[in-house]
């Protein structure tokens, strides 16, 4: 009972980790793309803008993935990490090189500089999303097992591939909705227009890779084939679908309004309906979630620890999203910085 | 579980992953002082310019926060690293025990996310917040990060005093007990001696950038203002540390007596143990080097010279530390209590000064040792953290498992590789976070000497820039 309720707080951090990182990967997927320097320049600046005061949040939500995994589920966290270790080190990696190159490619002033931490942030953008995908795919299709050894045959195969391109186009969608809605509020029109156009087009890969990774998993993952075509999967997978064409819809309307809700809908519902297809298994037909549970007292602490937190936390993130929407925060200048007290408290 | 391994039974991939962890760890920890006690610093500084609505004092807070920004990142990006390296380096401590002491873990992941949401809005309300509100939303984050370090200073020292399990007949842990897994018997003195450390260190470091200025004739009250707050915090914490650093060390020598062996190394268990200061174990027990001390290593440890000391030897040679891991632990440790005596001199310096003059030292030596003291300081936070990992090998989990049954089965080729990029990955980042300080710094400078508006451009704005729309278009 208390492994189950641990197994779906597990999925809600991978779930909130999704849409939280994810948007913050998309942001470096368009950052990728936004072609030379001069004609990047623009898009650029505003994915520094927008990203800047949530970053560190978003990310943290992976720190807590990991922890739910060794702490409720010691034996997974062990199975994945034995199995999936060349995916899941190059998505470390990717992380640092992410972190550091976006919080320091600013402070660069040569054109050559900034190129080389943007480019560092760009790439490892598009690297881990798909790493962490492969790694989860890996489970998906039953290959984590105790048994198994690190080799390239455990995620270099159809789900692996397929989760981690959708783990791409998942993030790309995202962050151009974001992006999209962030020029709306800076007032940038033709931003607005520029990431809107982007938006459809990575929801449309998004749909139509969903759609090969249903048949691939047919026969490559039959137990989440059929979780995801039965009952409770069934249900989150025609609300991700039905999220995708409101998002599509919703941003051909002028406003835009309600897209960010929509697509951070869609993300979450799919990998609910991966996570309930699961069920009632942490890896397909060899580790169920009782099995791999830790001991019950571990669990209900975690359950507690987990709950006290929320009550924490939730106010203190609802504040920084409710001021950063708000405009309340900008970073400080080199005017703050100076002598003179040029800042307002000054 | 208790199988014998002997030395050749280490598989070879424990070399690259102990390595790794241990480089990841080391550049890690540089970031943590100024990661727990920067916050704390910057609101006293912020604290003390809005109640004498003090313009220096609130720029000095300012630019600190600026600072705290990229080095909050560098820590967030060096810190999940280690939560990966658990896995991919010790998954088979984390699948036996992730559940008995995982849940400091939990509470410090938290904590953490807590932290990131209120340096967010710290750093990020200077412009716009009102002034007080923006003052009391920074208050919780000291408390906030004396959590995080909680949850991990109780994972920690749970390695070193495993307790709150017992073993069943297959060598698991069955009936947790997570309250006595948290507060195991090393967990008090680990947490307070590693808090106070964090003060310390924060403060010197952060008081030696004000002592160089000083030393090159800026001698503003910018510069005594910078110097002065973080140098008195540290100076007050300095003697605090000394008594809990030595009370810690009487705890080692009563929860993990073979590691206190090592620290000291004690080669025989017996009375009358004389103290030496450094000195190189040899594995036939001979010691080679140092000051030797008689009788003084039993009296620190039960303040008699009759106490029994524990040797080495008192367990096999493959349940403790080899002779060079223990004169690992020993430099380390010694390193680190010298560090702290020189330290207690300085504070006990500007106290004596302060006390007569009501004034700063005038003495230039006093500026030139405070320089140097944030990176000793820093120098001393490594040695301890040495003496902790190291005194207790060959364990990962101090008497239940070793390090080598802990450690993944990836060949130790892959693992090399790893490790080499990691290098290249953290000498360029850590080698990038330098360089964007001194640039900060020197850029600070010329602003105030020149005294004119700077050039605004996005180019040179923190890294994360201003977020004002007129940007764009």
């Amino acid at each position: 009972m208390i492994a189950g309720v641990i197994a779906v707080v597990l999925l809600l951090a991978v779930a909130a980790y999704a849409c939280g990182g994810g948007t913050d990967y998309g942001a470096g997927f368009w950052d990728l793309t936004a072609g030379g320097a001069e004609r990047g320049k623009r898009p650029r600046r505003l994915i520094d803008h927008a990203m800047a005061p949530v970053w560190e949040v978003n990310n943290v939500w992976l720190i807590f993935v990991l922890v739910i995994m060794w702490t409720g589920f010691p034996v997974f966290f062990q199975q994945v990490f034995v199995t999936m270790w060349l995916p899941l080190a190059l998505a470390a990696v990717g992380t640092v090189l992410r972190g550091a190159g976006f919080a320091l490619r600013k402070q660069v002033r040569r054109l050559a500089g900034r190129r080389l931490y943007g480019a560092l942030f760009a790439v490892a953008s598009l690297l881990t999303p798909f790493f962490l995908g492969a790694a989860a795919g890996g489970v998906a299709s039953g290959r984590v097992t105790s048994t198994t050894t690190a080799s390239t045959d455990a995620w270099a195969n159809p789900t692996s591939l397929l989760f981690g391109l959708l783990a791409i186009a998942a993030t790309a969608s995202l962050g151009a909705v974001f992006l999209a809605a962030d020029a709306r509020r800076f007032a940038v029109p033709d931003l607005d227009g520029y990431f809107r156009r982007r938006a459809l087009g990575a929801l449309a890969a998004l749909a139509v890779l969903a759609v090969i990774t249903l048949v691939v998993t047919h026969g490559d993952a039959p137990h989440v084939w059929h979780g995801l075509t039965h009952g409770v999967g069934l249900f989150f997978v025609v609300v991700a679908a039905l999220g995708t064409v409101a998002t599509g819809w919703l941003l051909t309307r002028p406003s835009g309004a309600w897209s960010r809700v929509t697509a951070v809908g869609t993300v979450a519902s799919a990998i609910l309906a991966w996570g309930m297809a699961q069920r009632p298994y942490l890896v397909p037909t060899s580790l169920t979630v009782a099995e791999g549970a830790g001991a019950h007292t571990t669990l209900r602490w975690l359950g507690l620890v987990t709950l006290v937190a929320l009550v924490l936390v939730v106010p203190a993130v609802a504040l920084l999203y409710w001021l950063d929407t708000q405009g309340e925060l900008e970073s400080l200048t080199d005017a703050d910085l100076r002598g003179a007290g040029t800042g307002d408290e000054g | 579980m208790h199988t014998v391994l002997s030395l050749a039974d280490v598989p070879p991939q424990t070399l690259p992953a102990r390595s790794m962890m241990a480089f990841t760890l080391a550049s890690h920890i540089i970031l943590v002082p100024l990661g727990v006690a920067l916050p704390l610093i910057t609101l006293i500084m912020h604290g003390y310019g809005l109640r004498r609505n003090d313009a220096t004092a609130l720029l000095l807070a300012r630019r600190w926060s600026a600072v705290m920004a990229v080095q909050f990142a560098i820590g967030v990006v060096t810190g999940t690293v280690l939560s990966f390296e658990f896995g991919l380096l010790w998954p088979g401590m984390l699948g036996r025990w992730g559940d008995v002491f995982g849940i400091g873990f939990g509470v410090e992941a938290w904590a953490f996310f807590l932290e990131a949401v209120l340096i967010a809005v710290y750093l990020y309300g200077w412009r716009r917040l009102p002034a007080r509100t923006h003052f009391l939303l920074g208050l919780p984050l000291p408390f906030a990060a004396l959590l995080g370090a909680f949850g991990i200073l109780a994972a920690n020292s749970w390695m070193n005093t495993p307790r709150g399990f017992t073993l069943d007949s297959a060598g698991n842990p069955v009936d947790v007990n997570i309250w006595k897994a948290i507060f195991t018997p090393m967990f008090g003195p680990q947490y307070w001696h590693f808090v106070v450390a964090m003060f310390v260190t924060a403060g010197y470091v952060v008081a030696g950038v004000y002592a160089t200025g000083w030393l090159r004739g800026r001698r503003d009250r910018y510069h005594r203002l910078g110097f002065t707050v973080p140098f008195t915090l540290a100076a007050v914490f300095t003697p605090v540390q000394f008594v809990l650093g030595d009370s810690i060390a009487r705890q080692v020598f009563h929860k993990q007596p073979v590691k206190f062996a090592a620290m000291e190394i004690v080669w025989k268990t017996d009375t009358h143990q004389p103290e030496y200061l450094y000195g190189r174990l040899h594995p036939n027990g001979s010691i080679s080097g140092g000051i030797r001390i008689p009788q003084l290593d039993s009296i620190l440890a039960g303040f008699r010279p009759d106490t029994k000391v524990t040797g080495l030897t008192s367990v096999p040679a493959s349940d403790r530390p080899t002779a060079a891991q223990a004169t690992i632990a020993h430099f380390a440790f010694d390193t680190m209590v010298f560090i702290g005596s020189l330290l207690i001199l300085l504070a006990l310096w500007y106290a004596v000064v302060w006390l007569r003059r009501r004034r700063l030292p005038a003495s230039p030596w006093f500026y030139r040792v405070a320089a140097c003291a944030g990176v000793a300081s820093v120098a001393a936070v490594e040695c301890g953290w040495i003496t902790t990992e190291v005194g207790r090998q060959p364990w990962i989990v101090y008497q239940n498992m070793r390090v080598a049954e802990a450690v993944t089965s990836t060949r130790a080729g892959g693992l090399w590789l790893m490790f080499g990029l990691v290098i290249v990955v953290y000498v360029f980042v850590f080698g990038s976070f330098l360089a964007v300080l001194l640039k900060m710094r020197s850029r600070w400078r010329k602003a105030d000497a020149t005294g004119g508006p700077p050039p605004e451009t996005p180019e040179t704005d923190t890294p994360y820039g201003p977020r004002s729309a007129g940007r764009f278009l």
